[in-house]
C-alpha cells in the first residue's frame, strides 16, 4: 500500500501543462499562418496586363519569396484536386448513368497532353478575373490541378468500388445518412491509396509548376513570381550559376514538403488499413510524432466537434445513403435516353464546332502534317522507353532486391522522380549547344529526364515485392544467374514494369511540347516533332493548330494505350500476378 | 411451436427467387421459398454451401431485392434496408478506423441520437456483451472473439425487432465460438438480451439445433426449402443427450438424403466436337481426390459403416467441408449415404485397399462411367482429330448450366482427369489433351513451373 501513496494520482498526471511539443506546434501553426497569408496577399495584386512583367528578377535574394508563392499554386491545385476527387469520384461510384460518362471521360483527360492546353486555359482565366494577377495564377494553378486530379479521382473511385461488400452492408443497415457514409466509410476506406497518389501526383505537379510559371500565348508573355519563372529568366539569359540557386531552393522545397507534409500525412493513414496486421515497416514520421505530443491537435478537435456535429444535423435532410431495390422500368428507360440524347448531342456539337474550326482556318490537310510529326515525336519516345528500360530494369532490381540498398536509394529515387526535370534543362541544353548536337537527337535526352524515373521507381517496387521464399528456392536450386532472371525477376517485375511503362511514355509525350522547342541564351532551337508543333503553335496564338496538334497527340497517346499498354497489362495480370 | 402461431409476424417472405445474371446465362440462387418470422421465436436456416441461405438473409435484411416475391416487415413490402434488423457478419464488418465505442454508436449516430444518450446507450451495450475496457480499442487490437462481441454490441445497441446473424461464429476457433455461443443462449435465457427473435443462417448443424426454435433446411441448386424441423427441447440444450443426437442424425439424414432432381437443362448445348453425353446437368461435387480416398480409407478402417455426424467430429469438417466428398463418393459407386450413416461398397473397399496405381486406374474407370463431366471430356477427346480440346469452349459449355460455378465444374474435372491420368490439362496453351497427345508430357512440366 504504502508503494501506491508514492505515485502521483492519475489527475496529477493528466493536469494540462506547456509541454515542449505544444510550444514547437504553436509556433508552427503561426509562421504557416504568415507565410499564407503574405503569399495570398501577391497572388490577389491588382495588376495591368498590358504592363504585366514578361519575366521575373533572376535576383537569387527573391528566390525565397518565390518559392513561397510557387508552394501556395501547388497546395492550392492540391485542395482543387482534392474536392474535384471527392465530388466526381463519389458521384461515379454511387450514380451509375454518372459512372458512365465519368470515367471514359477521364480515361481520355489523363492521356490528353495538358500543356498543350495551357494557351486555351491561361485566355480563360485572364478573362475570367479581369484586372488582377489572380487569373494568371488560377491557369497556372489549374496546370498543376490537370496534372493530379485525374489520378486521384481514378484512385479513389476503384476504392470506393472495390469497398469491402460487408462495410457496404453494414452501413446501409444502419441507415448512415450520406454525409455520414461519407465522412466514416468511404473517405477513411479510400484514405490510403489517396494519399499515396496524391503524393505521387504532386511529385509530377512540380514539373507543370514549373512549366505554367512563365508562358507565352498569342505573342503575350507572363511571368508569375515563383521558382519556374525564376529558372526560365535565367535559362532565357543564359545565366547557369543562377540555375543552381533555383535546383538547390527546388531541393529544399520538395524535400521540405515530404517532411512536413507528405510522411506525416502517411504516417497518420496507417490507421486507415484495413489488414489485420500492421505492416512490418510501418512508416513513420518525427513530425507527426511532434503532434502526437502535442495536445493542440485534440485541443482543435474538440473546439471544432460542434461544427462537425452542425454539419452532420444540417446534411440530414439529404437523406440516407440508400438506393431503392426496384425501380419502375419504364422510369428508369426514359431516364437513360433522356441521357443519352444530352450526351451524343454535346459530344455532336463539340465535334461539329471543333470541325468547323479547323477547316475554316487552316484546313483538315494540317492533320496530316500534325500525324507525320506525331510518328517524329513517336520514335522519340520509343527510344526512350527501350533505353530506359535497359539502363533501369538491371539497376532497379538490384536495388530492389537488396532491402539494405532499397532503404538508401528510395528517397533519392522519390527526390529525382518528383524534381522537376525541366529545371535541368539548361545544363543539358548548354551541353547539346557547346558539342553541336542537334536537338532532334538531344530532345530525347531532355524528354527522357523527367518520364525515365517511373520506370526504375516501379521496378524496384516489382523487385522488393518478390517472395523471399521463391528467391530462396531458386538459389537452393543452383539456377545461373541468367536463368534466375529469365525464370523467376522477369516475370516477377513485369506487371510492375508494365505500368511504369504507361506512365513514363505518357511523361514523354507530355514533356515533348517543352523539350522539342527551347530558348536558350537569347536564341531559341526547334526540334522536328508534334510537341514542337504543339508548342510554337501556343506562343503564336494559333487556336486552331493548337487544337490539331492535341487532338494528334491524344489520338497517339490514347491509341498506344489501348493497342499496345493494355495488352501487356492483360499478359501481365493473367500469366506474372504474385 | 403453438405459442407463436399468436404472436406478431414480423418478417414475411412469400415466394421468393432470386437469380443472377451470368455469362452464359442466368443462375438460379432461390427458389420459390416462403417463410414467416414471428415475434419472439429464434430461426436457424441450414444448408451447405450454395443453397443460396445468405442470399436469402440479404432479402430479408432489403440489402437485395428478390427477382421475384416479396419480403415484407410488418407487412410494408422492403424497398431498400430493413428498418427493423440489424446484422451480425460472419467477418465481423467493423470498421477498422473506430475504436469499439465508436464502432457501437455508429448506427446510434445514424439514427439522430444525442451525443450523451448515445454514449450511455453504447456504454450499456459494450456492458451487456462483455466487452468492459475495451472501449478505446481499435477492432485490429482484438482476437476475433472480442470483434464478434463488437459486432453483436453494434447490432444489438440499435435494438432491433429482428437480430440477423450470418454464420456468426464461423470465423472464430472452436473455443472460442463455443464460448460466444453459450453466452447468447445464456443471454436469451435470462433476458438480458434486449432482442428477442432472432435469424441465424448457419452451415453448422449443433449450431442451429443448439439455437434455435425452428430449423429450416435449405435444398441446393436452387435453394429451396427442404425441410423444417421444430426443435422442442428445453433450453440450455445438452449436446450429449440421446434427444439433440437423434435431431442432429435427422438433419444429416435431410442433407444427403434424396438428392433434388436433376437441373433442368436450360437451351440447347450443343459442341461440334462431340455430341453432348447425358446427365451432364448432375454436378460433379467439389471434392478433391485426395479427399475421396481419405474418406474411404477411414470408412474401411470403421468397419464400412460410420454415422456422418461422427465423421464430421473426427475430422473436425464443417458440413460444407464433408458433405461435397459424401456426394463425390455416392457418385462414384464407392459409398452409400443411409440415413444418418455412411455405408461403403464393395467397390469402395477395393478401392481403399488397392495400392495407388491400381487405385488410379479403378478411379479413371469409375470416373468415366459415373461422372458425366468426365465422361463427357473423355469422349469428346477421343472424338477430336488433334486429341486436344479447348478449356473455353468446354467452360462456354457450362456457363449455360452453371452460371458462376462452371469453372469450378470444370476444375474439379481437370483434378479427377488428371488423377485418373484420363487427359492433362495444358494451362499455358488452354487445351485439354489426352495423355497420348505430342504436347502431354511437355505441357506438364511446363505446367508445374509457371503455377502458384
Amino acid at each position: 500500500m504504502p508503494l501506491l501513496r508514492q505515485v502521483p494520482g492519475v489527475g496529477a498526471l493528466s493536469r494540462p501543462r506547456l509541454r515542449w511539443a505544444d510550444v514547437l506546434i504553436g509556433a508552427g501553426i503561426a509562421v504557416v499562418f504568415y507565410l499564407v497569408v503574405k503569399a495570398s496577399l501577391g497572388a490577389a495584386a491588382p495588376i495591368n496586363l498590358e504592363t504585366a512583367p514578361q519575366s521575373v528578377s533572376t535576383d537569387p535574394a527573391n528566390l525565397p519569396y518565390y518559392a513561397l508563392r510557387s508552394l501556395l499554386r501547388m497546395f492550392a491545385a492540391l485542395a482543387a484536386s482534392t474536392v474535384f476527387t471527392f465530388v466526381v469520384s463519389t458521384a461515379a461510384a454511387r450514380l451509375p448513368r454518372a459512372e458512365k460518362i465519368i470515367l471514359p471521360a477521364l480515361d481520355i483527360l489523363q492521356s490528353v497532353p495538358i500543356l498543350g492546353f495551357l494557351s486555351v486555359t491561361v485566355t480563360g482565366f485572364i478573362a475570367m478575373f479581369p484586372g488582377s494577377t489572380l487569373g494568371l495564377e488560377a491557369a497556372s494553378v489549374f496546370a498543376i490541378f490537370t496534372s493530379q486530379a485525374w489520378n486521384m479521382a481514378f484512385s479513389f473511385h476503384s476504392s470506393l468500388v472495390a469497398q469491402a461488400s460487408d462495410l457496404d452492408e453494414a452501413a446501409r443497415l444502419m441507415r448512415l445518412t450520406k454525409w455520414q457514409r461519407f465522412w466514416k466509410v468511404d473517405v477513411p476506406s479510400g484514405m490510403i491509396p489517396l494519399v499515396w497518389n496524391g503524393m505521387m501526383s504532386f511529385g509530377g505537379g512540380w514539373f507543370f509548376l514549373a512549366a505554367s510559371e512563365a508562358i507565352s500565348v498569342g505573342n503575350n508573355s507572363y511571368a508569375l513570381p515563383g521558382v519556374g519563372a525564376y529558372v526560365a529568366a535565367a535559362v532565357g539569359a543564359g545565366e547557369l550559376d543562377h540555375v543552381w540557386w533555383a535546383i538547390a531552393t527546388m531541393a529544399v522545397m520538395v524535400l521540405g514538403v515530404n517532411f512536413l507534409f507528405w510522411r506525416p500525412l502517411v504516417a497518420w493513414t496507417e490507421r486507415f488499413r484495413q489488414e489485420d496486421t500492421a505492416a512490418a515497416d510501418r512508416p513513420r514520421s518525427v513530425v507527426l510524432e511532434v503532434l502526437s505530443h502535442s495536445t493542440i491537435p485534440r485541443g482543435l478537435g474538440r473546439a471544432f466537434a460542434p461544427v462537425g456535429r452542425g454539419l452532420d444535423a444540417a446534411m440530414r435532410p439529404f437523406g440516407v445513403a440508400e438506393h431503392p431495390l426496384f425501380v419502375p422500368a419504364i422510369r428508369r428507360r426514359a431516364t437513360d435516353v433522356v441521357l443519352i440524347v444530352l450526351v451524343a448531342a454535346a459530344i455532336a456539337y463539340g465535334a461539329y464546332w471543333a470541325y468547323d474550326f479547323i477547316s475554316s482556318n487552316i484546313g483538315l490537310g494540317s492533320f496530316g502534317e500534325a500525324f507525320v510529326l506525331g510518328l517524329v515525336t513517336l520514335l522519340r519516345v520509343a527510344v526512350i522507353i527501350v533505353l530506359a528500360t535497359i539502363v533501369w530494369v538491371p539497376v532497379g532490381v538490384w536495388i530492389g532486391m537488396s532491402p539494405k540498398i532499397s532503404r538508401l536509394a528510395q528517397p533519392v529515387v522519390q527526390l529525382l522522380a518528383s524534381f522537376p526535370a525541366n529545371f535541368l534543362f539548361p545544363f543539358a541544353i548548354a551541353f547539346f549547344v557547346a558539342t553541336n548536337i542537334p536537338l532532334d537527337v538531344g530532345g530525347i535526352l531532355l524528354m527522357a529526364l523527367g518520364s525515365q524515373w517511373y520506370i526504375l521507381f516501379n521496378v524496384i517496387a516489382g523487385a522488393s515485392a518478390i517472395p523471399t521464399d521463391l528467391r530462396q528456392a531458386m538459389e537452393s536450386f543452383g539456377l545461373s544467374r541468367w536463368q534466375r532472371w529469365r525464370r523467376l525477376i522477369l516475370p516477377a517485375i513485369f506487371p510492375s514494369f508494365v505500368t511504369g511503362g504507361i506512365t513514363a511514355a505518357g511523361g514523354a509525350w507530355n514533356a515533348s511540347i517543352v523539350a522539342e522547342v527551347v530558348t536558350y541564351n537569347h536564341e531559341t532551337i526547334t526540334a522536328t516533332g508534334l510537341g514542337a508543333y504543339i508548342a510554337q503553335a501556343t506562343s503564336s496564338g494559333d487556336m486552331a493548330r493548337v487544337l490539331v496538334g492535341v487532338i494528334v497527340m491524344s489520338v497517339f497517346v490514347v491509341g498506344l494505350n489501348r493497342l499496345f499498354w493494355r495488352r501487356l497489362y492483360k499478359i501481365a495480370e493473367t500469366r506474372f500476378s504474385l | 411451436m403453438s405459442m407463436t402461431a399468436t404472436a406478431t409476424e414480423l418478417i414475411t417472405v412469400a415466394n421468393v427467387s432470386k437469380s443472377f445474371a451470368t455469362d452464359g446465362g442466368e443462375k438460379t440462387v432461390l427458389s420459390d421459398i416462403s417463410l414467416t418470422i414471428r415475434e419472439g421465436e429464434i430461426v436457424a436456416l441450414l444448408g451447405r454451401s450454395g443453397s443460396g441461405k445468405s442470399t436469402l438473409l440479404r432479402c430479408i435484411a432489403g440489402l437485395i431485392g428478390p427477382t421475384a416475391g416479396r419480403v415484407a416487415y410488418r407487412g410494408t413490402r422492403l424497398n431498400g434496408a430493413n428498418p427493423g434488423t440489424a446484422l451480425v457478419f460472419q467477418s465481423f464488418a467493423l470498421l477498422p478506423w473506430f475504436t469499439v465505442l465508436e464502432n457501437v454508436e455508429l448506427g446510434l449516430e445514424a439514427k439522430g441520437v444525442k451525443p450523451a444518450e448515445r454514449r450511455e446507450r453504447a456504454l450499456r451495450a459494450i456492458d451487456v456483451i462483455g466487452l468492459d475496457g475495451f472501449e478505446s480499442a481499435y477492432p485490429k487490437e482484438l482476437s476475433g472473439g472480442m470483434r464478434q462481441r463488437v459486432g453483436f454490441a453494434r447490432a444489438l445497441v440499435v435494438e432491433p425487432d429482428v437480430l440477423l446473424m450470418d454464420e456468426p461464429f464461423s470465423a472464430l476457433d472452436v473455443l472460442t465460438s463455443e464460448n460466444l455461443r453459450s453466452e447468447l443462449v445464456r443471454m436469451w435465457a435470462d433476458g438480458s438480451m434486449p432482442t428477442k427473435t432472432a435469424l441465424i443462417v448457419t452451415h453448422n448443424i449443433e449450431e442451429a439445433i443448439q439455437l434455435a426454435d425452428r430449423v429450416l433446411v435449405l435444398d441446393s441448386n436452387p435453394g429451396r426449402i427442404k425441410a423444417e424441423l421444430a426443435v422442442g427441447l428445453p433450453k440450455p440444450r445438452d449436446r450429449r443427450s440421446p434427444e439433440f443426437e437423434a435431431l442432429v442424425d435427422e438433419v444429416y439424414g435431410i442433407l444427403t438424403g434424396q438428392k433434388a432432381e436433376a437441373r433442368r437443362t436450360t437451351g440447347e448445348s450443343t459442341t461440334t466436337t462431340a455430341p453432348s453425353g447425358p446427365g451432364l446437368e448432375t454436378p460433379l461435387p467439389t471434392a478433391s481426390t485426395g479427399a475421396i480416398g481419405g474418406l474411404l480409407e477411414l470408412l474401411a478402417a470403421h468397419g464400412g459403416t460410420e454415422g456422418l455426424a461422427e465423421i464430421a467430429d473426427e475430422l473436425r469438417y464443417e458440413i460444407d467441408d464433408l458433405l461435397p466428398v459424401v456426394d463425390a463418393a455416392n457418385l462414384l459407386n464407392l459409398a452409400r449415404p443411409q440415413g444418418p450413416d455412411l455405408r461403403i461398397t464393395e467397390q469402395g473397399r477395393r478401392y481403399a485397399a488397392s495400392d495407388l496405381l491400381r487405385a488410379k486406374e479403378q478411379f479413371a474407370t469409375l470416373a468415366v462411367e459415373a461422372a458425366p463431366l468426365v465422361r463427357h471430356i473423355v469422349r469428346a477427346l477421343r472424338h477430336s482429330d488433334s486429341g486436344s480440346l479447348r478449356a473455353d469452349d468446354v467452360l462456354t459449355e457450362l456457363k449455360a448450366l452453371y452460371g458462376d460455378e462452371a469453372e469450378q465444374q470444370l476444375d474439379t474435372a481437370i483434378d479427377w482427369g488428371r488423377y485418373g491420368e484420363l487427359y492433362e490439362f495444358d494451362s499455358d496453351s488452354d487445351r485439354l489433351l489426352l495423355p497420348t497427345h505430342p504436347d502431354a508430357a511437355a505441357g506438364a512440366d511446363h505446367r508445374d513451373a509457371h503455377e502458384g
